[in-house]
C-alpha cells in the first residue's frame, strides 16, 4: 500500500478510536470542572454498553439500546452523586467502586440473560447497530485520486455518534463558557462557598453536573458495544474511562485541547495496532506494550510538569459542607 | 441620626438560639437594627458572631428563635431566600472565585442572562454604573485572585449592592485592610445609611466601631451583654462589657535593656513564587532582650521576609545568622534547633492542621521532644495533660485538647500557636500579624506574653501591618517599602506620621542615618 492510503486509513481509525475517548473526557470533563472526581468513567461506560448491547440484542431496535445506555450511565451517575454528594463521601472511593461493582456485575448478567459466557449475543442485524451514514459519492470518491479517499474515509463514512461527538466539543466550550449554567458549574469547581453564598445551591449545579457525565458516558459506552463492536464483551472498555480522564488532564480540563489529547491518545492506539513488527529508520522494531504505553507515559511527564502545568479545578475532590 | 424608634426595625432577632454539639454558640440572642442605620456587633473571638450573622443571611438554621425582616417573620433555608428578602453579606473570608474576573463574579450572582454578547454587554453596563454610582471602583476584567484585598472587598459590598441588599451585614471587613482602605470603607457605609440602607458591622476594632456606628450590640459566650448607643458609650467600657473585666488598651511596658546580637541580617534578598523579587538586600539585626517591629503597608516583602528567616522560602542573597552561625542553608527544623520560632502570618496556610485536634497541633514540629514520646512511639497521655496546661495557661476556649483545630474560632487558634511557639524556650521569636482577626481581650494576652518573652532576655521580631500594635510593643522600629528598609526609628521618636510617610515609600530627609 502507498503511504498515502496508510496515512489515510491511520487517521480513520484514529478518529473511531477518539470518539469513545472524546465521549467519555467530555463527561469528565463536566463532573470534574463542577469539582467532583470521576473515576467512575469507566465503570458508567463499562454499564452502558452492556445496557445498549444487551437491549439492543433483544429488541432488535439500536436506538433503544442507546437509551438503556443512557439510562444506565445516569444511574450510576446518581449513584456517585448519592454518596459524594448527598453523603459527602470519598469521592475516589465511590468512583472506583462504581467501576468495580459493574465490572462484576456486567458479565454476571450477560451470563444470567443469555447464557454465553459473560457476553451478549452477536449483533447481526442492521437495526441493532449505528452504521455509518451513507454521504452522497463517498463510493465514488473513494476510487478517485487524491482528495477522495481522504473524503470517503475521514469525513464520510462514520457513524453518527462520531458526528455527535465531535459537535460536542464546541457545544460543551458554549455551555461552559457562555451560559449563565456554565459559569456556575466553573464557580462551584472552583470555590463552592462563593457558590453557596450567592444564592446558588451547590448540591443541585453538581448533580446536574453528573448528570451530564452520566448521558455522556452512556453514549460512550453504547458507541463501544453497538458501533465499534457487534455486541458487548467482558472489560471491553479496558481501561478508555482512564484514558479518557488523561486526556481530560492533558487538555488541562478545556474542551478543545482534550479533543487533542483525545485524538493524540487514539492515533498511538490505532499506530499500535498497525506497528507491530514493522521496522522503523532509526528505532528498528518498537515494542507495542511501549506504543500503547505512550499515552500514560505523556500524561505522567505531565503530570510531573515537563510539557507546561495542569492546574485542576481548585475545590476538585473536595466534599462541600458548610463547615469549616 | 435621629430615626423614630416607632419606625420598624430593619431586622428583628429574637430567641435566637444555636449549637454545635457541646458548643453553645448563641443563646437566646434578641436585638432590634433599626432601619438606616449602622449598627455594631462586638464580641470576643468565639462569641458567636459569625454564626448569627450566618442564621441571618440562611447559611445556617437555628435551633430556636424567630427572624424579622422589616416586620415580618422569615425562616430562611438558603442564602437565596435571605437575598430576596433583601440582605447581603460580605463574610469575613471572602465568598469569591478567584480564577474569574470581577465581572465574571458578578454575574455569578446576577440573575441576568451571560449567554449572548449583548446580555454580558448589557451586564457589564449595568454593573459599571453601579460602581459609578457607590464610588466603588473595580476593574471589572481583572482577574479576582490577583487584585488587592481591599479591591476584592469593594466587589463583595458591589455584589450586594447589585442584588438590591437593604440590609448589609459586614463580618470584620477591617481585618485585612490598610488604614487608608478602611477609611474608605467607612465613607462608603455612610454614604449607605444615607441612602436609608441599613449596615451591621462586626469588627474588632473598637475604635472603628466608635468612629462609624449608631448603635452597637455586644455578646459574649453566646449571649447578648449589652446593647448601647454609640455616643453615649466609650471605648473603655465597650471594652470591659465585652472581656467582662476591665482590659489594657495598651499594655505596660518598661525599658528594654538590649545586650548581644542574636538575629542578624545581612544584604538578605528572596523572591516570592512567581520569581518576583520582594527582599531586595534587607540589612538589620534583633538583640537580646528588645523587640523590633516590622511596620509597612501588608504586601511590601514583609510575608517573604518573614518566611525566608524562618526557612520556608530559600533566599536569593544574603546573610542570616542566628546567635553568630550562619544558617542560611538550613533547614526550619534545624533552625529550630538553634532556638528559632516562628509564628506564621497566615496560621491557617502554615501554622496548623485545621482537621487535625488541637493536642496534635501543639506538638507539630516538636514532635522529638523528649517529654513527648516513649521510644518511637508518642506519648498521648504526655501530650494531651501538655495541651491542657497550655489551653489552661492561654485561655484558649472551649479547652478541649481533642476537638479538631478547624472548629476553634480563630482568637483561639492563634493562642495555640503562640502557646506551641513560645512553649519551644526560643531564644528568637519571629512573630508575623500576631493579632489578626484576634478579640481585645486575647491581644492584651498576646501582648503581654511578647513583653514578657523580651524581658525574659529573648529576641523578638515583630511584623504586623497595625501600627497601634508596633508603637505598643516595638522598641526599635523598620519601616518596610517595596522590599527595602525605608528607616529605622528608636520608639520614642516614632510617630503615627512619621511612621506613615515612611510606609508610603517617603523617605525621611530628616532621619538621621548613622
Ligand atoms: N461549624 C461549626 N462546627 C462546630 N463549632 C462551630 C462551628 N462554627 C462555629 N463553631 C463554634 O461556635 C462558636 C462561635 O463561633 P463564631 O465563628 O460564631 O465566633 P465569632 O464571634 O465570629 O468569633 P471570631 O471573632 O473569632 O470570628 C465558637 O466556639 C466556634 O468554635
Ligand atoms: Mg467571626
Amino acid at each position: 500500500m502507498e503511504t498515502y492510503t496508510i496515512i489515510v486509513l491511520l487517521l480513520a481509525a484514529t478518529i473511531r478510536v477518539a470518539t469513545p475517548l472524546l465521549l467519555a473526557a467530555l463527561a469528565g470533563l463536566f463532573s470534574e470542572r463542577a469539582g467532583v472526581i470521576d473515576l467512575g468513567l469507566e465503570g458508567k461506560m463499562l454499564g452502558a454498553a452492556f445496557a445498549a448491547a444487551a437491549v439492543s440484542a433483544v429488541t432488535g431496535s439500536v436506538w433503544l439500546g442507546l437509551g438503556a445506555a443512557i439510562a444506565t450511565g445516569v444511574a450510576l451517575a446518581l449513584v456517585i452523586g448519592f454518596a459524594c454528594i448527598t453523603h459527602r463521601g470519598n469521592q475516589v472511593v465511590a468512583g472506583m467502586a462504581v467501576t468495580i461493582v459493574v465490572s462484576g456485575l456486567a458479565p454476571s448478567l450477560a451470563l444470567a440473560w443469555f447464557g454465553l459466557g459473560g457476553q451478549t449475543p452477536q449483533l447481526t442485524n442492521a437495526a441493532q447497530r449505528f452504521t455509518a451514514l451513507p454521504w452522497p459519492g463517498a463510493e465514488a470518491a473513494r476510487a478517485m485520486p487524491f482528495p477522495g479517499l481522504m473524503y470517503a474515509e475521514l469525513l464520510a463514512g462514520h457513524n453518527g455518534v462520531v458526528y455527535l461527538a465531535a459537535a460536542l466539543v464546541p457545544l460543551s466550550a458554549w455551555v461552559l463558557y457562555r451560559t449563565r449554567f456554565g459559569l456556575r458549574l466553573r464557580a462551584v469547581g472552583e470555590n463552592p462557598h462563593a457558590v453557596e453564598s450567592a444564592g446558588i445551591p451547590v448540591n443541585g449545579l453538581r448533580y446536574r453536573a453528573l448528570l451530564i457525565s452520566g448521558v455522556l458516558c452512556g453514549v460512550a459506552g453504547a458507541y463501544l458495544s453497538t458501533a465499534a463492536n457487534a455486541g458487548f464483551v467482558r472489560d471491553m472498555t479496558v481501561g478508555k474511562g482512564y484514558l479518557a480522564l488523561a486526556a481530560l488532564i492533558f487538555g488541562k480540563w478545556r474542551p478543545v485541547p482534550t479533543l487533542w489529547a483525545c485524538l493524540l491518545f487514539a492515533f498511538t492506539d490505532a499506530a499500535a495496532a498497525r506497528m507491530q513488527g514493522v521496522a522503523l529508520p532509526l528505532a528498528g522494531v518498537v515494542p507495542v506494550q511501549f506504543i500503547l504505553a505512550l499515552p500514560y507515559i505523556l500524561t505522567v511527564l505531565l503530570l510531573a510538569g515537563f510539557v507546561g502545568r495542569a492546574t485542576p479545578p481548585k475545590a476538585l475532590g473536595v466534599p462541600y459542607t458548610t463547615e469549616k | 441620626m435621629s430615626v423614630s424608634p416607632e419606625r420598624v426595625p430593619a431586622l428583628d432577632l429574637r430567641g435566637i438560639d444555636k449549637r454545635f454539639g457541646p458548643v453553645h454558640a448563641n443563646r437566646a440572642v434578641s436585638f432590634a437594627v433599626r432601619a438606616g442605620t449602622i449598627h455594631g456587633l462586638i464580641g470576643e473571638n468565639g462569641a458567636g458572631k459569625s454564626t448569627l450573622m450566618n442564621i441571618v443571611y440562611g447559611l445556617q438554621s437555628p435551633d430556636a428563635g424567630t427572624l424579622l425582616v422589616q416586620g415580618r417573620e422569615v425562616h430562611f433555608r438558603h442564602p437565596r431566600e435571605a437575598i430576596a428578602a433583601g440582605i447581603g453579606m460580605v463574610h469575613q473570608h471572602f465568598m469569591l472565585v478567584e480564577n474569574f474576573t470581577a465581572l465574571e463574579n458578578l454575574l455569578l450572582a446576577d440573575g441576568a442572562a451571560a449567554g449572548s454578547a449583548a446580555g454580558r454587554a448589557a451586564a457589564r453596563e449595568k454593573w459599571d454604573r453601579l460602581a459609578l454610582d457607590h464610588g466603588l471602583d473595580v476593574p471589572l476584567d481583572a482577574v479576582v485572585g490577583e487584585l488587592p484585598v481591599g479591591v476584592q472587598q469593594r466587589l463583595e459590598i458591589l455584589k450586594a449592592l447589585g442584588r438590591k441588599a437593604e440590609i448589609l451585614v459586614l463580618d470584620e471587613p477591617t481585618a485585612v485592610l490598610t488604614p487608608a482602605e478602611a477609611t474608605q470603607l467607612f465613607q462608603l457605609l455612610g454614604r449607605l445609611r444615607a441612602q436609608g440602607k441599613t449596615v451591621i458591622l462586626v469588627t474588632h476594632k473598637l475604635r472603628e466601631i466608635m468612629a462609624v456606628t449608631d448603635r452597637v450590640t455586644v455578646m459574649r459566650q453566646g449571649a447578648v451583654v449589652a446593647e448601647l448607643d454609640t455616643a453615649a458609650t466609650s471605648l473603655r467600657e465597650l471594652a470591659e462589657k465585652m472581656v467582662g473585666r476591665s482590659v489594657l488598651l495598651q499594655v505596660e511596658k518598661g525599658p528594654g535593656f538590649p545586650r548581644e546580637v542574636l538575629l542578624e541580617v545581612e544584604q538578605l534578598a528572596a523572591s516570592d513564587d512567581r520569581g518576583v523579587p520582594r527582599v531586595k538586600g534587607i540589612s538589620f539585626q534583633v538583640r537580646a532582650g528588645e523587640i523590633v517591629g516590622i511596620a509597612g503597608v501588608a504586601g511590601n516583602g514583609q510575608s517573604e521576609l518573614l518566611e525566608t528567616l524562618a526557612g520556608i522560602r530559600t533566599p536569593t542573597g544574603g546573610a542570616i545568622r542566628l546567635a553568630g552561625r550562619d544558617v542560611a542553608g538550613d533547614d526550619p527544623a534545624q533552625r529550630r534547633r538553634l532556638g528559632l520560632a516562628h509564628v506564621p502570618e497566615d496560621r491557617l496556610k502554615l501554622g496548623v492542621v485545621a482537621a487535625f485536634a488541637a493536642e496534635d497541633n501543639l506538638i507539630l514540629g516538636q514532635q522529638e521532644r523528649p517529654e513527648f514520646g516513649r521510644g518511637v512511639l508518642l506519648d498521648r497521655r504526655a501530650i494531651a495533660a501538655g495541651c491542657r496546661q497550655a489551653m489552661a495557661e492561654y485561655d484558649v476556649r472551649p479547652g478541649d485538647p481533642r476537638l479538631r483545630l478547624g472548629a476553634f474560632s480563630g482568637g483561639n487558634q492563634q493562642k495555640l500557636v503562640m502557646a506551641r511557639e513560645i512553649g519551644a524556650g526560643p531564644q528568637v521569636l519571629l512573630v508575623g500579624q500576631p493579632t489578626r482577626g484576634v478579640d481585645i481581650g486575647a491581644i492584651e494576652f498576646i501582648h503581654r506574653r511578647l513583653v514578657a518573652l523580651r524581658d525574659a532576655g529573648k529576641a523578638v521580631l515583630l511584623v504586623s501591618v497595625e501600627l497601634d500594635e508596633i508603637l505598643g510593643l516595638a522598641d526599635r522600629i523598620l519601616v518596610m517599602n517595596g522590599g527595602e528598609i525605608m528607616g529605622e526609628l528608636p520608639r520614642a521618636e516614632a510617630t503615627e506620621e512619621k511612621l506613615g510617610l515612611l510606609m508610603a515609600g517617603v523617605r525621611a530627609e530628616a532621619g538621621h542615618e548613622d
